[in-house]
């Protein structure tokens, strides 16, 4: 799948956003006044430019009102709500914590539930399309929650919790990757179940439809090097990961190290979501030629 | 609404015969052509006279090429594909805005383009690269199975069928009503075991395919034809001269 920009900031930040608001919710820490101030406007603005960086990925982002009517169906109509109420739900919280000092427990245990459930939503985007074996897993969901999690912790300034989710969160990501990489093979889909022409013999792309580009290939055709990938996997896990890690473990948590911690993970977090989309085949490449280990059609612009 | 009928009263769709399609893309223009001047926004072409064209087709003709298992002749397949109009529509159950939506009485599956935010979700949704969004919009294409053909009484009787079936100057395109086991395309797919596309993705497509047929085997030649007697040795006459004259140039 095409690794779009706006979609690999947008789930990034969001999701550290989403992340860091759930612990904030479950009062960890238990901040008031300034300090509170500080840590929910990172909170918002993480969480609320991520969406923001989204709508540039739409065609006709004036409608995107139109995205809340379908929740009963479509996990995007179900993001778009969740996202709105958790952050309404922990803006009154933090409202009331900035300017009263009060700490409404009830409201931020809400807050924090939708905060999980929207990253949990965002995630079922991708899970949920068959048509993408490597993201059409429970892992899925698994993979990006432990993420955005633990770059919350670390962000909250949680040494304890930020550890322990870096390490799961390490070992998630590591499953997701293996796993991955055997799910399109494991499913069945070839050229010959795509084509119905299995039954006479093995089949090959003679002529793609036609000569240049199109949406399909731009969008879903895209091919990583599998060296390439497994560098960019290696230096992803050392950023996001092995680093953050041994900062939040050996350093004493202060907002200065939870910062240096946090850009190395964000660093290691986009490369990783990069590889999500990069190393995500569609079987619509079965169309287009894509067989194991052959890249599908690409026209040839060298003219 | 993106939650898909429980059953609709008609099933509309094509007969695709891949032992008939010639691949010469003329159903692709035809439809082209009626789709850009009527259902929606036009299908746009960016750079249609520069180095690198793109444009939006709700229709593409594939060629591939079958080896035979047992051997013998490699067998080329022409192979047009459009939406299949699949019962079990996933490109409409991720559609957060209702733009895209199966209709209750005849199984079109169609887009609403003044709800569609243009996200791609349904594109990435069909396991068939069925639906292509237009850069020039931003929002998303799809056949339409000529609904704005098929029920148009200005049209005359016989062009009240999709573009491209009309079009297609080898037949290899058919279309009718699934629901009823008396239409000619319930009988074509009976008759000559018409299949799904990856059926393994759940979305039980209406469109069905028509397997080609194998390629004819040559007959065995008789041992004793070497031996034969050529029917000709050399030419006399006109020919006699004609070869002559052609030697000497
Ligand atoms: S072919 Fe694709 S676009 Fe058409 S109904 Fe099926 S899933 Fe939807
Ligand atoms: S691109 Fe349009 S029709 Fe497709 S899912 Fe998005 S809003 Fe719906
Ligand atoms: S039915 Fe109409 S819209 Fe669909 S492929 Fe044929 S000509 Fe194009």
């Amino acid at each position: 799948m095409h690794p779009a920009p706006s979609v690999i900031i947008f789930t990034v930040l969001s999701g550290l956003g989403f992340g860091l608001l759930t612990f904030l919710g479950l009062g960890l820490p238990e901040a008031t006044g300034w300090a509170a101030f500080f840590y929910f406007a990172a909170g918002f603005a993480l969480a609320v430019g991520g969406l923001l960086a989204a709508t540039f990925h739409l065609g006709n982002p004036q409608r995107a009102l139109k995205a809340f009517t379908q929740w009963q169906t479509s996990w995007l109509s179900r993001e778009a709500w969740l996202s709105t109420a958790a952050l309404i739900v922990l803006g009154v919280y933090a409202f009331a914590a900035v300017f009263f000092n009060a700490s409404i427990t009830l409201l931020g245990w809400l807050g924090a539930f939708l905060s999980l459930a929207t990253v949990v939503a965002t995630a079922m985007i991708y899970a949920q399309l068959k048509t993408v074996p490597r993201w059409n897993h429970w892992l899925t969901p698994l993979h990006l929650l432990t993420i955005s999690l633990a770059g919350g912790a670390m962000l909250a300034q949680q040494t304890g919790a930020a550890a322990v989710l870096l390490l799961f969160a390490g070992a998630v990501q590591i499953f997701h990757w293996v796993l991955g990489d055997r799910r399109f093979e494991e499913r069945g889909h070839t050229i010959e179940t795509a084509t119905g022409l299995g039954d006479r013999g093995k089949a090959r792309l003679f002529e793609p439809p036609h000569t240049g580009s199109n949406y399909l290939l731009k969008e879903m055709a895209f091919v990583v090097g599998r060296k390439h990938a497994q560098k960019l996997r290696l230096i992803s896990f050392v950023a996001m990961i092995v680093l953050p890690l041994v900062i939040v473990v050996l350093l004493p948590m202060n907002p200065f190290t939870a910062v240096i911690a946090t850009l190395f993970y964000l660093a290691g977090a986009f490369a990783s979501r990069w590889l999500f989309f990069a190393e995500a085949q569609h079987v619509v490449s079965l169309y287009y030629g894509a067989s194991g280990s052959n890249p599908p059609y690409q026209p040839s612009l060298s003219r | 609404m993106t939650r898909l009928p429980e059953t609709t009263q008609k099933k509309l769709g094509l007969v695709i015969d891949l032992d008939t399609c010639v691949g010469c893309h003329a159903c692709v223009t035809a439809c082209k052509g009626w789709n850009t001047e009527n259902y929606g926004v036009p299908l746009s072409d960016t750079g249609a006279y520069g180095s690198e064209p793109v444009g939006t087709f709700l229709n593409r003709i594939h060629s591939y090429e079958v080896e035979p298992t047992g051997g013998g002749c490699s067998q080329t397949v022409h192979f047009p594909k459009s939406c299949l109009h699949c019962e079990d529509a996933p490109c409409v159950t991720v559609c957060p805005t209702g733009a895209s939506y199966k209709r209750s009485e005849d199984g079109i599956v169609l887009v609403n383009e003044d709800a569609c935010i243009g996200c791609g979700l349904c594109a990435w949704a069909c396991p068939y690269g069925a639906r292509e969004l237009d850069l020039a919009a931003g929002v998303m294409k799809k056949c339409t199975l000529c609904v704005d053909r098929i029920y148009n009484e200005n049209l005359p009787e016989e062009d009240r069928v999709p573009a491209c079936v009309r079009t297609c100057p080898a037949g290899a395109r058919h279309f009718g009503d699934f629901a009823d086991p008396e239409s000619n395309v319930s009988k074509l797919t009976a008759e000559r075991g018409g299949i799904d596309l990856m059926p393994e993705q759940g979305t039980k497509p209406v469109n069905k395919y028509l397997p080609p047929r194998p390629k004819d085997q040559m007959k065995d030649m008789d041992v004793l034809t070497p031996l034969i007697e050529p029917v000709c040795e050399e030419p006399k006459g006109f020919l006699a001269w004609l070869d002559k004259r052609l030697e000497a140039l």
